[in-house]
């Protein structure tokens, strides 16, 4: 008994060791024979400003890359960095813990880099290591998810969700008065519900619905995740057994969303995305689904902080601007993309 | 629906089935009670909805939806009996999903993705299995770690990235129907019935009991406690791969943010379909009513335009009166046929 129970053991162990080896050659991810590119998204700088000046070191500090647009923001810091001679990027690990993340911001801090950019993973809980750097007299370039207070940062820059909502809601709304649909079925499948981004989106996307005579009408929250926006959309579509539009928040989760209108075999209605991820824009490009259109916001806003910590860093003002210095406050714009002018926007489609 | 609720030592006695007198099934006060809950939800969604609930694409979308937390609800069930708990089915999905999308994995072709997905699983439920059976770890504790690392490895390996998957040979067949029946539901309902055969049936199945019941005990009729319990751990591995398939082909792709709190998911469902947290007793078929308990319930809100958090605060009151009638029921039984409430049913 004790024999055999050994032997199997051991030829169990044989197997596993062996399935191990296969297995690790599996976790590659280097494409084979496709050069995708990173989809980083940089810049050089137009006139002056493009010259290189003082030699410039800026802090980086953001959250964890765990999906598509937060991984794109760090590959375009970093990218937008090595295209600027005069810069020298400190980049700190990704983190989803404010402590840790405050800790790096510190430790940035003693640095006593030029400037500082900093996407918080939580504005309010980071406001406070802002304000800290501002008083050493270094200035912060916040990233997107804005402090608590105007005195933890030198400049905002980021996205418009409320106007994601509205670019949204305004283009479908001209889409259903092209086809003469007089009362369309309009679906939405949100974000986390819970988040102020999510509820500024749907507000914008009702707001700008409403001034067109439109409104909303089913309505899902996904989880920002593939998986839970084929669940929230499956059950949609049994919902809703005819629909004329639907937008969905986010491209990340648009994957599933696509993956459950598939397994429908629905194709009644035109979709509208969010956030432009570039298999968004290939599918906008490839025109051969129900995907139609996506409204930026796009990680692209990385790119442009570093720009600015270096411009605000070298005592610089914005080329085309009259002022002398860089503003203080700056929103991306969301814009529509479609099969008509995807090919403008394709370079700063990031990987989902 | 309704099947005998699987209690006590090991028997040998085939006539066990037999011991209320009730013929072919026992029918079990506690899975009637279930199955009422369920039967409720549904009078509800078709008295809302009657143009969309009960339509065969609903019901055949609410099946595949329920699919992958079946079946790790189907491996939590063995875990749960044998005495045990698994916190980290959700990272393993996540983890299985990731390393059979990468693009070196989908390059061998669909079998290989398959077996990818299979084999991570069961090798993570291994290293669950040895740390708690031959380790001494506290199974919370060490599928605690497994919760955090597993999903760790998947972030790492997918580069945060969500992973399409392009192999044509895996999505058409898997994505598609046989007979007129999504495949995706062939396979939960095979590891169901393969599941029920195992823990009704089979020694394994009567040794897992008798491990969940009173290890001491099992250990001196001579079973081999650790190595049973090691195997519990693998099986609900296995069960985690066979998901990540599922949720694979559901989605058309891997992503680390896989399997996002399964494990929840599955207890809840375990509990409610009347499994003995503290091991021993437990019914695969009660699970499966508590999966779909919650996937009807996340239907008939969205076929009602309900916002998330209301369906939330449902699904906690539904697992509240699941139990709570549960136990009324189990109690009225018991006092009619004059056994005390709360203790197990000796084996016949």
């Amino acid at each position: 008994m004790t024999l055999s129970v050994g032997r199997r053991g051991f030829l169990l162990g044989g197997a596993a060791l062996g399935a191990g080896a296969v297995l690790t050659a599996c976790t590659s991810n280097t494409p084979e024979n496709e050069s995708t590119g990173n989809g980083a998204n940089v810049q050089q700088g137009g006139g002056d400003n493009a010259q290189p000046g003082k030699a410039v070191t800026i802090g980086f500090s953001a959250p964890a890359a765990d999906h598509g647009w937060i991984a794109a923001i760090s590959r375009n810091a970093q990218a937008q960095a090595g295209e600027f001679s005069d810069v020298t990027l400190k980049a700190t690990e990704g983190t989803n813990d404010v402590n840790q993340q405050i800790a790096q911001v510190e430790t940035l801090i003693n640095d006593k880099p030029d400037a500082l950019v900093i996407l918080p993973f939580d504005g309010k809980a980071l406001t406070e290591v802002g304000k800290q750097a501002m008083a050493a007299g270094i200035p912060v370039v916040n990233l997107d998810r804005v402090f608590d207070s105007p005195l933890a940062y030198r400049t905002w820059i980021g996205g418009d969700n409320y106007g994601m909502g509205v670019s949204a809601g305004n283009y479908i709304a001209a889409q259903m008065k092209a086809k003469g649909v007089s009362s369309p079925v309009i679906g939405e499948v949100a974000g986390i519900d819970s988040l102020p981004l999510t509820q500024q989106r749907s507000q914008g996307f009702k707001d700008a619905l409403a001034a067109n005579g439109f409104s909303v009408g089913p309505r899902v929250a996904a989880e920002f995740t593939v998986e839970s926006g084929e669940r929230q959309t499956a059950n949609l579509l049994q919902s809703a057994s005819k629909l004329d539009a639907l937008w969905n928040h986010d491209d990340d989760q648009g994957i599933g969303v696509l993956a459950a209108i598939d397994a429908a075999g629905r194709s009644e209605f035109l979709m509208v995305g969010g956030a432009g991820s570039r298999n968004a824009m290939d599918l906008i490009k490839a025109d051969s689904g129900v995907l139609k259109a996506t409204v930026l916001y796009s990680p692209s806003m990385a790119s442009s902080a570093i720009a600015l910590a270096r411009l605000i860093a070298q005592a610089k003002g914005m080329g085309d601007l009259v002022e002398r210095e860089v503003p203080a406050s700056i929103t991306t714009f969301s814009a529509v993309v479609t099969k008509d002018n995807v090919d403008d926007y394709l370079s700063i489609g990031f990987q989902s | 629906m309704s099947a005998p609720t699987v209690t006590g030592a090991p028997v040998k006695d085939p006539e066990r089935k037999r011991d209320n007198g009730s013929g072919w099934f026992t029918v079990d006060g506690r899975m009637l009670a279930l199955l009422g809950v369920l039967v409720a939800i549904c009078v509800v969604g078709y008295v809302t909805r009657p143009d969309a609930f009960l339509t065969q694409s609903n019901i055949s979308t609410m099946l595949r939806l329920a699919a992958a937390i079946g079946v790790v609800s189907v491996g939590m069930t063995f875990v749960i009996i044998g005495g045990g708990i698994d916190l980290s089915v959700g990272s393993i999905v996540a983890l299985c999903s990731v390393w059979m999308t990468t693009l070196a994995t989908q390059s061998y072709g669909p079998g290989v993705m398959i077996l990818c997905a299979v084999a991570v699983g069961a090798g993570c439920g291994l290293v669950n299995g040895l740390l708690i059976a031959y380790g001494r770890m506290v199974p919370f504790i060490a599928t605690l770690a497994m919760y955090v690392s597993a999903r760790g490895l998947a972030e790492r390996i997918s580069n945060g990235q969500t992973q399409v998957v392009r192999e044509t040979g895996f999505t058409t067949p898997l994505r598609g129907s046989l007979l007129g029946v999504p495949v995706l539901i062939w396979i939960f309902a095979a590891v169901v019935l393969i599941g029920w055969i195992v823990l009704q049936r089979t020694t394994f199945g009567r040794r897992t009991l008798a491990v969940g019941g009173n290890p001491e005990a099992a250990r001196l009729a001579g079973i081999d406690v650790r190595r049973h319990t090691a195997l519990l751990y693998v099986i609900a591995g296995v069960c985690c791969g066979i998901a990540a398939i599922l949720v694979v082909a559901r989605t058309t792709s891997g992503a680390s943010t896989n399997g996002q709190l399964y494990e929840l998911d599955a207890i809840a469902a375990v509990v409610i379909g009347g499994t003995l947290l503290a091991g021993g007793r437990g019914s695969l078929v009660g699970t499966l009513i508590g999966v779909l308990i919650f996937t009807v319930v996340g239907n008939v809100f969205t076929l009602n335009n309900l916002e998330t958090d209301i369906q939330n605060i449902a699904k906690g009151a539904i697992i509240v009166v699941a139990v709570l009638f549960q136990s009324l029921r189990v109690r009225r039984t018991r006092a009619a046929s004059g056994r005390p409430a709360g203790v197990p049913t000796p084996a016949a």
